[in-house]
Parts: C-alpha cells; structure tokens; sequence
C-alpha cells in the first residue's frame, strides 16, 4: 500500500514539474493568443482615427518615451500607431491574397491528380514554371502590369503562392485514389461526387487548412518586401514595408527606432502565425506533422 | 548487387546525357515560357514606357513623340513587337536600357558579376552553417542544443530580409562604424582602382544579411533527414557495434544527409534571388536587384525583360542541378529503383 502511495506521489510530482504544455493546449492557446492579437491589430487599423498618425513637428524625431512608446518620425507622427495601422493593412492583404492563393492550389492540385496525363503534365509543367521565376521578380512584373498599387500586389502574391499547395494535394488526391476502400466505395456503386466528399475531402480539408494557415506568413513577409521596394501601396498608406523603407532615410541620423520597432512587430506577428499553422497541425493533421 | 552500378559505365553515360538532354528542353521552354508571359505582362501596364522615356527628356512635340514611338515600334500591335523583341534576343540583343541608356546585356553581366560574388558567399555560408545546425540539432534531438537552435531557425524564418539587413546597417555601419553604409565600392574611386578587400569589405554585410536567412530553411530539413537517419536499423547496428558521437557522425549520418542538403541548397536558387533583391536595395549594393528595382520603378522596358530572363535561367539551372545531382550521384535512383540484394 506504501508503496502505491509513493507511486502515485513520484506520478504527481512528475506532472506538475512537467513545465510545457501539451500539443493540444499549447496549439489552443497559440490559436486565442493570435485570434486576439489579429483582432486588435485589424481594429486597431480601423479604429484608430487619423488624427492620432497626424503630422505634429513640435514632437517630430522624439526617441521613445512613455507618451510615444515606439517614438515618432521625421514628420511627428507616432510610430507605433502607424505600425498597428500599417500591421492591419499587411495581415488583411497577406491573408487575402493567400487565400485565392490556397483556392488556386486546390483546384490546380485537385485537376493535377483527377485530370487526365496530359493535365497532370501540363500542370506539372506549370508548376516548374512559377518556381523557375524568383517570386519577388514576378511579383514586381505582375505589379508593373497593373499599374502597382493594391490590386498588382494582391494579384502577385496569389499568383505566385499555390504551388507548393497544389503540389501537395495533387499528391495526397493520388495517394488516396489508390487506396482500396475507395476502390471498394467505387465498386459499392457510389458516385464520384460521394466519393470526394465522404473520402476525400476529411483527409484533404485539414491539409488544406494547415497549407492556408502556412501560407500567410509567407504571403505577409512578401507584401512587406514588395512595399518596401515600392511597388505596393501609395506612401500615404502606411504599410510596414512603407514606415521601414522611410526608416532608410534617416537610418544614419540615428533615429534607429523609426526601423527597429516596426519590424519588429512584423517579426512577431509573422512568428506567431507560424508557430501557430505548426501547432495547428498537429493537433488536426498528426500525420503529416509527423514526416 | 552494391557494386551493380559499377558495370555497365557505359548505360551510366547515357542515363546522364538523357537527362541532361530532358532537363534542357524542360529549361527551353520554361525560357520560352516566361519571355512570352513577362512581354505580356508588361505590354498590358498601364504604365507608357514613352512617357516615363518623355519624362527624362523634357517637353516635346507630338511628332516628335510619334518618331519615337514608331522607333521603339510601339505603333505596332504587340505580337509583332514580340516576334521582332525574341528575334533581336535570339540575335543576342536585349535592347538598350532606358534607365543607364545602354545596352541591357552589358548591364546584366556587369551587374550579375556583383550580385554572384553576393549570392556565392551567402549560398556557402548559409549552407555551412545551416548544414552543420541541422546536424547538430538531429543528433541532439530534443535535447537543449535541439530545442534552442530550433527556436532560432524559426524565428529567423519569420524575418524579412530587408529589416535584418536595416538592423545590421544599424548596429555595424551606423552604430559601431566597422563597415560602410552602402555601395558595391567605396564611391570616388574608379572601378579599376578597387582592391579586393575593399570589394569584400562593402560585400559583408549583404552577404551576411542574405546568409542569415536562407540557412533555416536548410537546417529544418538537414535535422528532419538526420532523425531519420538516426532512427534506421544501421545506426542501432553501429551503436551496437560501440560507434559513437564523431564517428558514428562522419560514418553514417554525413554521407546519408548530405545528398539531400545539396540538392535542397542548389534548388533554393529562386529564394536566393529573392533575397538578393531585398540586400542589395538595402545597402545599394550595384546589383542585379537593385537594377531590377530600379527598372521596375522607372518603367525601363528591356532592363526588366531582360533581368526577369535572366533570372530565371539563373533559377533553372540551379534546378537542373538539383535534378542532375538527384539523378546522377544518389546510386539509390542512379540505376532506376530495380536495385534490391544491398
């Protein structure tokens, strides 16, 4: 009897020194933590009044304070107000964008693997053909086609970002096809339609929603690059990658905030979706997780 | 059977000289491909080359104006300027740049000779490193040195290229003063007057921005191939056999990751670029990039054709080196999958 109770007391003890979270908890709480956090930098971009990132020359070039946290640029404005402003603009085209992107990548994957060989080559073909092209290059073509701006960078972004999806479900859609219980639904008389969404689409939708999830830093890190060499928003929009690229200007009078800050939220955020899509994965996608 | 690729060198050629024969058609049309979508694309801006041309020049009059354009054949629909542009390429004529006014080709091998020297030392470094990471976090697996190496490949695989570059030029140019702001070469000096370290001196920091960067990526992947190796029945034979450590390292995990690193590293060529573009706008290094850029924002035509040419070549043969070492070098796809008796 003793001897259980120390058992079940050296159980106990382990449990609580065990410091980390399981998988599951940990992915939970990533996923609040980053909903609250995609919440209040979306809102904050609404609802911060223009007023708030209006010149003021009288507080012009402060470093940090208690009053202005993040500082404030050449023109007085207040930098950590234009970065949650500028975060919003980032994270809504970033998610935007990627999800035509993951659209794009489940159709083209789907019509790769269901297609006939000729598709599948041609789609093979196309796939080599998007990674052939650096993506930043493209996406400075596809923004110069459309004038730059908003809409270049949207249609960039999706344009460049469905080829690993795709690659990805053509493969899972083939693995399935193989497989005999769908042989055997097929002989059952069941229907293609049937088919794909009784079979295929359970194993596919988690995938899909990881490669989404996956997607947005990508796309995120790739709207910044883009803005900060130009090509994306107008100045007067303040996206991350605009605040950083006039930080360039005064980087060697010493107003080190003005790049650093800014940055450093993109960085935080961007990390935080990814932490996330991993840990998402494998609480909804073990499988995979674990190749 | 192990010696079974040894015997027939002869199949071996052929296999290699078909592939290479495969891969470069692959690599022809895809060429062909991206002139064909690049020229559409910027034929559709709404972006006048003419007038952004006008622009440089000062006010003149519609003839004028009308001259130039039937100069640059602008007057013509743009499938006959295609034809007419991929003929002059073929002829190995890109065109003259409106930016730099002169010849888009001259440019590219300039510039491209700057960018190489950045992207050669970020593609080594980066692979080193990450290479060597990777190992080390496969063989620590969960352990600190796992844990923590992990959490820095992560976390540096959610910085943008541009702002590590902007930290950088913050703390060692600006801050420290131990490197120069920007610029391929120290300004006022002729180029032939440079001296190789000046070169590298002005080369370090991009290079260092750049490699920073890409080395996740591989690290990731170099620790997934490692925990495989590691988990495999040779490595409990050797462990069994009392192999530890450095040896059990260079005899087993070494040579069964290093193929799949390489041909990871040599198909990272587009992210390379990618990331080339970013540095060297940060630090105005007298690249590729920054042309790019530059061209893109002052609507030069021919410098952006012929740069997203080039560029994709320079991706392609990265990815058909992958493919060659893929074939050619792993004896497990070397001589098709019937091998069976090792």
């Amino acid at each position: 009897m003793r001897q259980i109770k120390q058992r079940h007391w050296q159980n106990q003890r382990r449990w609580m020194r065990q410091k980390h979270l399981n998988r599951r908890t940990r992915a939970l709480v990533l996923t609040a933590v980053l909903l609250v956090l995609l919440l209040a930098v979306y809102g904050a971009g609404i609802l911060i009044p223009q007023e708030a990132v209006a010149t003021d020359f009288i507080h012009a070039r402060q470093s940090p304070s208690w009053q202005h946290p993040f500082g404030t640029d050449n023109l007085g404005r207040d930098i950590l107000m234009r970065t949650l402003k500028g975060m919003s603009v980032s994270v809504t085209v970033g998610i935007a964008a990627s999800c035509v992107s993951a659209v794009i990548g489940i159709l083209i994957g789907t019509a790769a693997a269901a297609g006939s060989r000729l598709l599948d080559g041609v789609i093979n073909w196309l796939i080599d053909l998007m990674m052939g092209i650096p993506h930043t290059v493209f996406i400075i073509l596809i923004s110069f086609a459309l004038g730059r701006g908003l809409r270049g960078l949207l249609a960039g972004i999706a344009a460049t970002h469905w080829t690993s999806l795709a690659r990805l479900i053509r493969g899972e859609v083939l693995q399935l096809r193989s497989q005999q219980y769908i042989a055997v639904s097929r002989r059952m008389g069941k229907s293609h339609t049937w088919i794909m969404v009784h079979h295929m689409l359970p194993h596919l939708a988690p995938q899909f929603v990881v490669g989404l999830i996956l997607m947005f830093p990508h796309a995120i890190l790739h709207e910044a690059s883009i803005s900060f060499l130009g090509y994306g928003l107008s100045p007067e929009q303040p996206a991350v990658g605009i605040i950083l690229a006039e930080s360039m200007t005064y980087l060697s009078s010493g107003m080190w905030w003005m790049a650093v800050f800014p940055g450093m939220a993109l960085v935080l955020t961007v990390w935080l979706i990814d932490r996330l899509g991993e840990n998402l994965r494998w609480v909804i996608d073990p499988y995979s997780a674990q190749e | 059977m192990i010696f079974h690729h040894l015997d027939q060198p002869a199949r071996r050629g052929g296999r290699i000289a078909l592939l290479l024969l495969k891969n470069s058609i692959r690599m022809l049309s895809l060429l062909f491909a991206v002139s064909l979508i690049s020229f559409a694309l910027v034929s559709a801006s709404p972006i006048d080359p003419v007038q952004q041309y006008l622009m440089g020049i000062g006010p003149v009059s519609a003839e004028q104006r009308a001259e130039i354009e039937a100069y640059w054949g602008m007057d013509k629909p743009p499938a006959a300027r295609y034809i007419h542009w991929l003929n002059a390429l073929l002829h190995g004529d890109f065109g003259i740049s409106l930016l730099y006014r002169r010849p888009v080709l001259a440019i590219i091998a300039e510039r491209f000779l700057n960018s190489f020297a950045l992207m050669l030392c970020a593609w080594l470094f980066s692979g080193m490193i990450g290479y060597a990471l990777g190992c080390i976090m496969g063989m620590y697996r969960e352990k600190w040195q796992d844990q923590v190496l992990r959490r820095l490949c992560y976390l540096l695989s959610s910085v943008p290229t541009f702002w590590l570059g902007l930290v950088l030029l913050l703390l060692f140019a600006v801050k420290l003063g131990w490197f120069p702001v920007g610029f391929s070469t120290p300004i006022g000096i002729l180029d032939s007057e440079v001296r190789i370290w000046q070169r590298l001196h002005h080369l370090a920091l991009p290079a260092l921005t750049l490699s920073l960067l890409s080395f996740s990526n591989i690290a990731l992947h170099t620790r997934q191939k490692m925990i495989e190796v590691m988990n495999s029945a040779y490595i409990l034979f050797a462990r069994a056999r009392g192999e530890r450590g450095w040896t059990l390292f260079v005899r087993h995990g070494l040579r069964n990751t290093i193929l799949p690193a390489l041909t990871l590293q040599f198909a990272s060529f587009a992210e390379l670029f990618g990331g080339a573009v970013l540095a060297e706008n940060v630090f105005s290094y007298a690249g590729l990039g920054s042309a790019l850029s530059a061209a893109g924002l002052g609507a030069d035509v021919p410098l952006l054709l012929g740069i997203t040419l080039f560029s994709t070549l320079f991706v392609c043969v990265g990815n058909m080196a992958a493919n060659l070492l893929y074939g050619v070098i792993d004896p497990k796809l070397r001589d098709g999958v019937k091998q069976g008796g090792d």
